[in-house]
């Protein structure tokens, strides 16, 4: 075990998975000689070579479709999207291609290619350093997609995330890449994709959150625990697969329901929760289904922080819900 | 690269074909003493594949497969690539090469399979008709979207040379998807990594109702090479020597230097876009009286009889061999059922998500 | 091929790419002697020098306030002063610029008051954007300078669209797109430049070549010999310049214009220059920058070069100079007071402008978040 930021255990996870297999490269902007924009990939060109950590040139839509023709040979690729915010020029090879591959030809094409990207809020990054879009991911069938929260998980998802035989959407919450340090295992630590984490156990009300929302939730829950109120935090770990008996299992026991999440609101993953525990565990409800998010506006820079959900606001739902019943 | 020669056919004024230049001395350079038999195979190839979508196209409008988009006047360079990549080489195809796969030796009855769509598909018939996927024979499942797989055969390009794995690969794509993301991404990434990829562009003139001209403000699509710091040459892909020579020459390249190369190969679609389209809307009459000048099959026909090959290009004969072999599959795939329902679910991701068995226990 | 040319003409033209091309062909330069328009007219040239200046300073200010933290972020253009500002004299002000993020001095021209760019960089009241945007993402709708975002080359295909637009409503106007080296290998510079050649768009596309993308050099970015060049793929010429001689500069703008307004296309103009500082204030270039280039380029500093030569022509002495540079502190000294000094950006506002009309649900989030902020006051 060694305490290490989140970041740290990215970068430790690219060590192992990149010494384990020599089948692991990564591509990139900024990624060999500069260690990526927030140096998650410190040292690796250095220890790995610049044919196994390539510095590509400025097209996402490049990374992504020559990942994907390295992962048909059979290497597994990790490719690096600077910003989750400058995906979008490869979109199409993720949508369109990288899903589907394996699908559209029976099997005889899996396609595994690893995609980190850092998202989300909280740094001053405006309109396109900033958003939460893993929705989009998890509408399109195919990509399985992970958002580790502590340093342990974020080495543990992703050495699971290189092992796996499916494209990975792996998102990485850049707000607490240095915020947050915890212990992490040495060596081959996987955690497994499909299994959410009790982050905190309570009682009350059931707090379902996921990357940088998670130490916000907590933090929202130790203030109601001075109320009295008992809530529990549960962090998904992975959207797609969705540990669904985790939080059906939390909400039968709580009876309330409060999903935050930073994305805006509409057609947020959050409210595939919603229809999930209304569908499975309506009559275990005690108090209406309760979101806590971003607002259906672009992500503002100057007034970031009430864009954000705050504790605050987590503990106003979390209060409410208890009120109801 | 040898053959710096501009293509440039004659005008079709009082012949029926512009005749092919190459003499037997040229096409013993690159054939080899056996030179007669390949071209023989060649020949039989391109008419398997004038009879294959005729007969498709056919089955089309009888409702008995869904869609078709034939590759006539195609043939030549489909052939070619089919014949001179080796069992370790990979393609990407676009939309109209189904043609190498069958020559590079995926069975015929295996693509009518996945034309009918049926259980023995092996795609479980998931994809439109036209989108086989054929890995015995290194040939990558296409999408439908224009261009994608120029990136996949860079990255493929690139792992092989990572592996110091011999093959070369073969991108394919059309004068459209010039204009596409991904061509300027793939063929960039080529040109700064230096991959062992061979782009096959094929120019047939037309992206569905689309000239070339209103595609590029370009004289040529294979000056776009230069762009990227990479080899580019226009060759006439109706003329099956010069298709040849080409290829050898950008092989060469990949094989041995492991560097990319652009060939625009100019070709003239004498079929409609597909079976959904109909170029009398867009397209002026003189065109096809150009094209049927340009016939690949009708110019190498008219080739062999020149130069001593005149029993292997009797095409009544070829084409009766070719007829039943197309039948035999038709009426073999016809007779399979459907896939089986349960196939819908399989393949989207490796093991099943625990998700999906609850919520199949639940409801 | 031409647009209208029959596609059974389609080998007439063949003699272009006989054979496998070289790669490697230089492009043109731009035009000199009699028949090319002179450089920066006479009676601008020390306006030039003082934008350039004044540029010079903003950033140098803008660096340190970023240290401070009292702004947030910050991206420098020093060393492509020239460029900048040679470009920005060189178009008309009903030219339309379709900026990227390091376009400082092209605002300045433009007559952006250095009030409201602070304005902008703190995101305060006084901020036209509403501080919305990073520093440095900004855009004047009175100036013509349309505003810019952070993922690169999305606004090429936007300056071409604009262009087509401004020639079917018969405006005789250019349209530029700005950009650098490596969003050469973006998906718009590619679909833009290929559209502005097929349809022969008054668009000029200035690529401002400095040598790097953040820690990519120019020569990883692509293989071609030089960026202009790329301009042939789409059909039409791109020229080289040497981005620390502003003369140079305006000249090769001052074509490109004519060319766009006279219906002959667009051009690509590559300005070779380099990026004496930071990527932004986020990058270390210590990281990546070999030793010794820094100091190679800044012996052509064009901002010292352009004051040689205009104490050379007898335009400015070495106490004109003085003045002038303190004169230039003091207004960015005094512009930055002003807007430090203005109170924060509305706190609802940000739920404004999404649509033209709010919509129901963001009426909802808007007096719930009053109510919040109000209670969070202690107000009831
Ligand atoms: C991204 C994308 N846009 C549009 C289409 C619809 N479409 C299918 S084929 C085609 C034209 C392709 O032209 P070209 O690349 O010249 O190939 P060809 O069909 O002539 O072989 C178009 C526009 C598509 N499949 N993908
Ligand atoms: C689509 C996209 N990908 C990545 C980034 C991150 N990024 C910001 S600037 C930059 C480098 C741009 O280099 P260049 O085009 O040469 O312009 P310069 O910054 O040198 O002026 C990168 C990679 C981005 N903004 N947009
Ligand atoms: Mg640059």
């Amino acid at each position: 075990m060694t305490e290490l930021t989140l970041v740290q255990a990215v970068n430790r996870g690219l060590f192992e998975a990149m010494r384990q297999d020599p089948d692991v490269l990564l591509l990139g902007e900024d990624i060999g000689l500069n260690g990526g924009v927030f140096r998650a990939t410190e040292g690796l060109q250095k220890e790995f070579g610049a044919e196994r950590v390539i510095d590509t040139p400025l097209s996402e839509c490049g990374i992504v479709g020559t990942a994907i023709g390295m992962a048909l040979y059979g290497l597994k690729p990790i490719a690096e999207i600077q910003f989750m915010d400058f995906i979008y020029p490869a979109f199409d090879q993720i949508v369109s291609e990288l899903a589907k591959f394996r699908y559209r030809s029976g099997g005889q094409y899996p396609c595994h290619v690893v995609i980190r990207t850092p998202y989300g809020g909280g740094i001053r990054g405006g309109l396109y350093h900033s958003q939460s879009t893993e929705a989009f991911f998890c509408h399109t069938a195919g990509l399985k997609v992970v958002v580790p929260s502590t340093p342990a998980d974020a080495k543990g998802l992703l050495l699971t995330a290189v092992h796996d035989e499916d494209p990975v959407i792996f998102l990485e919450p850049k707000r607490i890449y240095r915020s947050v340090s915890g212990e992490v295992p040495e060596g081959d630590h996987r955690v497994p994709f499909g299994v959410a984490r009790t982050a905190r156990e309570g009682s009350d009300v059931s707090i379902l959150a996921w990357g940088a929302m998670v130490p916000t939730s907590l933090e929202a829950a130790a203030k109601l625990a001075d109320e009295g109120i008992s809530a529990e935090v549960i962090d998904l770990r992975t959207l797609v697969p969705l540990d669904e008996a985790a939080v059906l299992a939390s909400v039968e026991k709580t009876g309330r329901a409060v999903i935050v999440h930073e994305a805006a609101r509409n057609a947020g993953f959050g409210a595939e929760l919603a229809a999930r525990i209304a569908e499975k565990a309506l009559y275990s409800l005690r108090a209406p289904i309760a979101r806590v998010t971003g607002y259906d506006t672009p992500f503002p820079y100057a007034l970031e922080h009430l864009y954000l959900p705050t504790p605050e606001r987590i503990e106003s739902a979390a209060r409410e819900a208890v009120r109801a019943g | 690269m040898a053959g710096s020669e501009t293509p440039r056919p004659e005008t079709s004024v009082g012949r029926r074909t512009v005749p092919l230049s190459a003499t037997v001395e040229d096409a013993r350079r690159l054939f080899g003493s056996d030179w007669a038999t390949v071209v023989a195979r060649a020949f039989r190839w391109m008419v398997f594949a004038r009879s294959f979508d005729a007969r498709m196209q056919g089955l089309q409008r009888q409702g008995r497969i869904g869609f078709y988009g034939a590759a006539t006047g195609q043939e030549a360079v489909n052939v070619a690539v089919g014949l001179l990549s080796r069992p370790e080489d990979w393609i990407a195809p676009g939309l109209r090469e189904q043609l190498v796969a069958l020559v590079r030796g995926h069975p015929v009855s295996s693509y009518v399979d996945h034309l009918f769509a049926n259980a023995r598909d092996p795609a479980l018939g998931r994809n439109m008709p036209c989108h086989p996927t054929a890995r015995d024979v290194h040939y990558l499942s296409m999408s439908s979207v224009i261009g994608t797989q120029i990136t996949h055969a860079v990255g493929l390009g690139y792992a092989l040379r990572l592996r110091r794995d011999p093959g070369v690969v073969f991108a394919f794509f059309g004068d459209g998807a010039t204009s596409a993301n991904d061509f300027h991404a793939g063929l960039n990434f080529a040109g700064v990594w230096g991959v062992p990829v061979v782009f096959c562009l094929t120019n047939n003139q037309w992206a569905i109702s689309q000239p070339v001209e209103r595609q590029s403000a370009t004289a040529t699509l294979a000056e776009k090479a230069a762009a990227y710091g990479i080899a580019g040459r226009r060759v006439d892909g109706t003329d099956f020597f010069a298709v040849a020579e080409a290829l050898r020459a950008a092989i060469g390249l990949a094989r041995e230097q492991k560097l990319p190369s652009l060939l625009e190969f100019v070709v003239y679609r004498m079929t409609p876009h597909s079976t959904s389209d109909d170029p009398t809307r867009y397209q002026p009459p003189e065109f096809l009286a150009a094209a049927a000048a340009h016939d690949p099959l009708e110019r190498l026909g008219d080739w062999m009889r020149a130069n001593g090959l005149a029993k292997a290009a009797e095409v009544e004969t070829v084409r009766a061999d070719c007829d039943s072999e197309i039948r035999r599959a038709i009426e073999s795939a016809e007779a399979v059922p459907p896939p089986d329902p349960e196939s819908l679910f399989r393949d989207v991701r490796s093991p099943l998500p625990k998700e999906r068995s609850r919520s199949q226990e639940v409801s | 091929m031409v647009a209208g040319s029959h596609p059974k003409d389609i080998w007439a033209t063949a003699t272009r790419a006989d054979g496998m091309t070289s790669a490697r062909v230089r492009p043109a330069t731009v035009e000199r002697g009699a028949r090319a328009p002179a450089g920066v007219p006479d009676a601008r040239r020390v306006e030039a020098y003082r934008w350039m200046v004044l540029a010079r300073l903003v950033d140098e200010r803008c660096l340190t306030l970023q240290r401070q933290g009292r702004i947030g972020f910050y991206v420098p253009l020093e060393g492509q002063e020239a460029a900048q500002i040679g470009c920005a004299l060189a178009l008309e002000a009903a030219d339309w610029i379709f900026p990227a993020y390091r376009e400082l001095g092209l605002a300045l021209v433009r007559g952006v008051p250095l009030e409201t760019l602070f304005d902008q960089f703190i995101g305060n009241s006084g901020d036209v954007l509403k501080g919305r945007q990073m520093p440095n993402h900004y855009g004047y709708r009175d100036r013509n300078f349309v505003v810019a975002s952070s993922p690169v080359g999305t606004q090429i295909t936007q300056a071409v669209g604009a262009g087509l637009a401004a020639r079917r409503r018969g405006d005789a106007i250019a349209t530029i797109a700005f950009f650098g080296d490596g969003t050469t290998s973006s998906n718009d510079f590619h679909a833009g430049l290929n559209f502005a050649g097929v349809f022969r768009a008054p668009t000029i596309f200035f690529c401002q070549n400095n040598q790097w993308a953040i820690s990519l050099p120019r020569a990883q970015q692509t293989h071609s010999a030089t960026l202009a060049e790329k301009a042939r793929a789409y059909g039409f010429e791109g020229v080289v310049v040497d981005g620390m001689a502003i003369d140079e500069v305006y000249r090769a703008v001052r074509q490109a214009r004519e060319r766009a307004v006279a219906g002959d296309g667009p051009t690509l103009i590559e300005a070779q220059v380099y990026r004496f500082g930071p990527h932004s204030t986020s990058d270390d270039p210590k990281r990546y920058r070999p030793a010794g280039e820094l100091e190679k380029w800044k012996q052509h500093d064009p901002v010292a070069g352009f004051r040689d030569e205009l104490i050379r022509e007898g335009r400015l002495t070495v106490q004109d100079d003085e003045k002038l540079w303190e004169a230039a502190r003091a207004e960015v000294a005094s512009a930055w007071k002003t807007a430090e000094s203005k109170p924060p950006v509305d706190p609802l506002s940000f739920l404004d402008d999404v649509f033209a009309q709010p919509t129901r649900e963001l009426e909802d989030d808007r007096r719930r978040l009053a109510a919040l902020l109000a209670q969070r006051e202690g107000k009831p």
